[in-house]
């Protein structure tokens, strides 16, 4: 017995030339929250692979419970202890509650038929570890994330786990919902069970975890106690470059004027009686709880949905937006929260990506696109915003997160835009590129622009926006300058 | 509650429609719910029914099988003319064809499982290839039916009489093979483990690797068991019509997925069932072979299958857009004071 659940000693692992992992080590003890962070491609995702056993390593030790594996297989490691709760979470959507709950148990178990009875037990024994109510026959493509998760949290529970690594747990989940994720995870805590939680929401990992290890670019750079740490300090290991963050400083110019108004819009199941207006050069943020209504006002104003009553209008004129091809008519650009769907055709080349809302002007008079024309642009955008690319034509799905949003912005941003509306800017996008994108935010505010931010990272908020809005069920609730908030008020604001 | 969540469903509707139509047919007529036409009914649904059960799987594990009518065709082909008056017994006849489709639908499942190619690509690529065998290296034409077979053909469930007309129809034996099929395939889908796979593989397959299932495997079984059993419905099919015609089962497969898919099943895998399918083929069956009865001329028969596959699967289409673009949003009823 040892009173580490987890000993790594100089794990290397090379992909070809590609060092992913260069003699890293990472120690977590029985009952202890964990936090494993880096930017994308710094190893994490490679050493969760070598602990489930899914790599062999090149070199280096592996301990578990004080049990060294030369040879670890999946099965050895979910037989000591270890299970993985992936970001996709692995569940089935076409199956119930009741299935997915218990057919890892079944397989494992060798059963050859179906038992709805031990299904059932299977299933409530699972959830009861957590207390999680859920109703068993319910399709889990009809639940949230939230719920998918706590879903994969129990199931990974029957194994006797002692070790359970989360893979960027709280990325699709709201505040509301990863409080109830961290008070899932200290009652685990309490029974004596590991967690290894993966993330780069600076709030949250300082809020659970009590222990960190920083990889970046398959080294360790930093392992020791949270209090160590502070968030400069964190940013700097995880970027390897110090960052300052500066907050957007609006300055009110007398002559700048309203480019967006809205009155008193409704759309059933949706938001009701929503007024406001937004000036140029403005960034107004827009939070509030997921199901307050926040994401479908946004849709609203760029017309994929019709809104049921009231008006919009845009530098003073009434418009009318029915369809996203109104929208975009009216200069009002979207950036859906799902970039990954909503946003970006992931199977077809970056180059095509960004040039997808300007067709019309890529092509000559018979209709033929003009390939010079969208490699300069797309050349332009690139340097513009220092994207990170190979060639053009590779396929989006090439590209990291930050990237890959940074490719939908210049998508919007090459065309004529009176309204920017960003859902979500940076969720699943590295610390690095996430402040190359508040900067490049505050740029085009600078410039002229009017910019509408949705997000429920208070931070965020704070930190880039002049003005926001706080909705709470499908109504504004409250309007507040910046200025006069704090991270506490605010968190305050949007739950009450 | 229950009853709630069965409205919810894609078969709900298609009974419901199917009910509608047979009443329909039946005030307009008169003829609908009499016995030789209910027994001309069952006895034109027994192929496509059969074919409908393979190929569902195939769909649920996220595949789609477009060679079945050529696996059907090539397997009956061989053993009808290869063996014919070798065995009284039918029963060689279906196991060699069954053994036969095995061998094909083997070719088909290792191409799409092991290199993860397209199955419909894989699938029509060997569909031209059996047929391209059977009919150059065999040199298919119309044969007789071989004596073990021919017996088999004739065997009679029942035969119903119209009291009004005085005409009959038979209901041959493999309905019954039918029945026995569609509850097989109703316990394997929802009584075993295996069946769990298939639906698991089908509705998130690194899901389902990461459950321990064994994604190759079962990808495999799926379209082993789908040429096995186009070469059994093959036989069958030869049976039923007395005779060995060797092109009349090509063209089924896009009618067979097409039911399918009225019926639920989805194209991208994971969902749908036994009951969905046998519903689909039911009304589609019903459809194109009352319209005489309304009145309608068979040339336009087509035109109504085609009408019936077009609104069937736009309408779970639209559904399906509507769940997704729902808003759920709960909005307080107190216009709140802005701070």
């Amino acid at each position: 017995m040892s009173e580490n659940i987890i000993k790594i000693t100089g794990v290397k692992k090379y992909f070809g030339g590609v060092k992913a992992l260069d003699g890293v080590d990472l120690v977590i003890k029985k009952g202890e929250v964990h936090c494993l962070a880096g930017e994308n491609g710094c190893g994490k995702s490679t050493i969760i692979n070598v602990i489930s056993g899914f790599y062999t390593p090149d070199a280096g030790t592996i301990e578990i419970d004080g049990k060294e594996y030369s040879k670890l297989t999946t099965q050895m490691a979910i037989d000591a202890g270890v299970q993985v709760i992936y970001q996709d979470l692995s569940v089935f959507p076409n199956l119930t509650v009741r299935e997915n709950l218990a057919l890892n148990m079944e397989v494992a178990s060798g059963k050859k038929f179906v038992s709805k009875k031990r299904f059932q037990e299977i299933a409530l024994e699972a959830i009861s570890k957590i207390n999680f109510k859920a109703d068993l026959d319910e399709m889990v493509e009809n639940l949230t994330v939230a719920d998918k998760q706590l879903i994969a949290i129990s199931r990974a529970l029957l194994n006797n786990a002692k070790l359970i690594i989360m893979d960027e747990p709280t990325t699709a989940i709201t505040q509301k919902e990863v409080k109830n994720l961290f008070r899932v995870i200290r009652d685990l805590q309490k029974q004596g069970i590991a967690i290894l939680f993966v993330s780069h929401k600076l709030d949250e990992v300082f809020e659970i975890a009590e222990h960190f290890t920083i990889f970046r670019s398959g080294k360790n750079v930093f392992s020791g106690r949270t209090e160590e740490l502070d968030e400069q300090k964190f940013t700097y290991y995880m970027t390897g470059r110090e960052i300052q963050e500066e907050a957007f400083r609006y300055e009110k110019r007398p002559d700048a004027k309203t480019v967006l108004e809205v009155r008193d819009l409704s759309l059933a199941n949706g938001f009701a009686d929503c007024s406001f207006s937004l000036k140029e050069g403005e960034i107004l943020g827009i939070t509030g709880l997921l199901g307050s209504g926040r994401t479908e006002l946004a849709e609203t104003i760029f017309g994929y949905h019709k809104a049921d009553s009231g008006e919009i209008l845009i530098h003073g004129k009434k418009v009318e937006i029915g369809s996203v091809k109104d929208g975009i008519a009216n200069g009002i650009g979207y950036v859906p929260p799902e970039r990954n769907v909503q946003g970006l055709f992931m199977e077809q080349s970056i180059a095509d990506n960004i040039s997808i809302t300007r067709w019309k002007d890529h092509a000559d008079r018979l209709g033929f696109v003009n390939e010079k024309s969208i490699e300069d642009s797309v050349a332009h955008w690139v340097k513009e915003l220092s994207i990170k690319i190979n060639d053009p034509q590779d396929n989006m799905k090439t590209l990291s997160g930050g990237n890959a949003q940074k490719c939908v912005l210049a998508k919007w941003l090459s065309l004529d835009l009176k309204v920017l509306i960003l859902n979500g800017p940076t969720v699943g996008v590295d610390i690095g590129a996430k402040y190359d994108i508040y900067k490049l935010t505050k740029k085009l505010a600078e410039n002229g622009l009017a910019v509408i931010i949705i997000s429920d990272d208070i931070r965020e908020v704070l930190s880039n926006c002049n003005r926001v809005l706080v909705m709470r069920q499908g109504r504004l609730a409250e309007e507040r300058m910046t200025s006069e908030l704090d991270e506490a008020s605010l968190s305050a604001l949007s739950v009450e | 509650m229950n009853f709630k969540r069965l409205t919810k469903k894609t078969e709900f509707y298609i009974a419901v429609i199917i009910l509608a139509f047979c009443l329909l047919v039946q005030v307009r007529s008169g003829q609908f719910f009499t016995g030789n036409n209910i027994v001309d009914l069952l006895r034109s649904m027994t192929i496509p029914m059969m074919f409908c059960v393979g190929e569902m799987m195939v769909l649920i594990s996220g595949g789609v099988d477009c060679s079945f009518p050529a696996i059907a065709s090539l397997s009956m082909y061989f053993v009808c003319t290869k063996m014919d008056g070798m065995f009284d017994n039918p029963l060689p006849y279906f196991l060699v064809a069954m053994l036969l489709g095995l061998c094909m639908g083997a070719v088909n499942g290792f191409i799409v499982a092991k290199f993860k190619f397209p199955a419909m690509i894989v699938t029509l690529g060997t569909s031209s290839l059996f047929l391209g065998i059977m009919q150059g290296i065999l040199g298919s034409s119309e044969y007789p039916l071989t004596s073990g077979l021919y017996s088999l053909g004739s065997t009679k469930l029942l035969t119903a009489v119209n009291a009004k007309s005085g005409l009959t129809s038979d209901l041959p034996v493999h309905f019954a093979f039918m029945i026995i099929l569609v509850i097989l395939a109703w316990l394997l889908m929802n009584k075993t483990m295996l069946g769990r796979a298939i639906y698991a593989v089908g509705g998130d397959e690194v899901a389902a690797a990461r459950a321990g299932f064994h994604v190759f495997g079962t990808r495999m079984f799926i379209f082993c068991l789908s040429g096995a059993l186009a070469g059994f419905i093959g036989v069958c099919r030869s049976s039923m019509l007395l005779t060995v015609s060797p092109n009349n089962m090509i063209g089924m497969e896009m009618d067979v997925i097409a039911a399918c898919v009225l019926g639920g099943v989805s194209l991208i895998g994971g969902r749908g069932g036994i009951v969905g399918a046998v519903l689909g083929t039911a009304l589609m069956t019903i459809v194109s072979n009352s319209l005489i009865l309304l009145g309608v001329s068979t040339q336009w028969s087509r035109v109504f299958t085609g009408l019936i596959i077009i609104v069937g699967t736009a309408v779970s289409a639209i559904q399906e857009q509507q769940r997704k673009k729902k808003l759920f949003v709960t909005i307080s009823d107190k216009a709140e004071v802005k701070g």
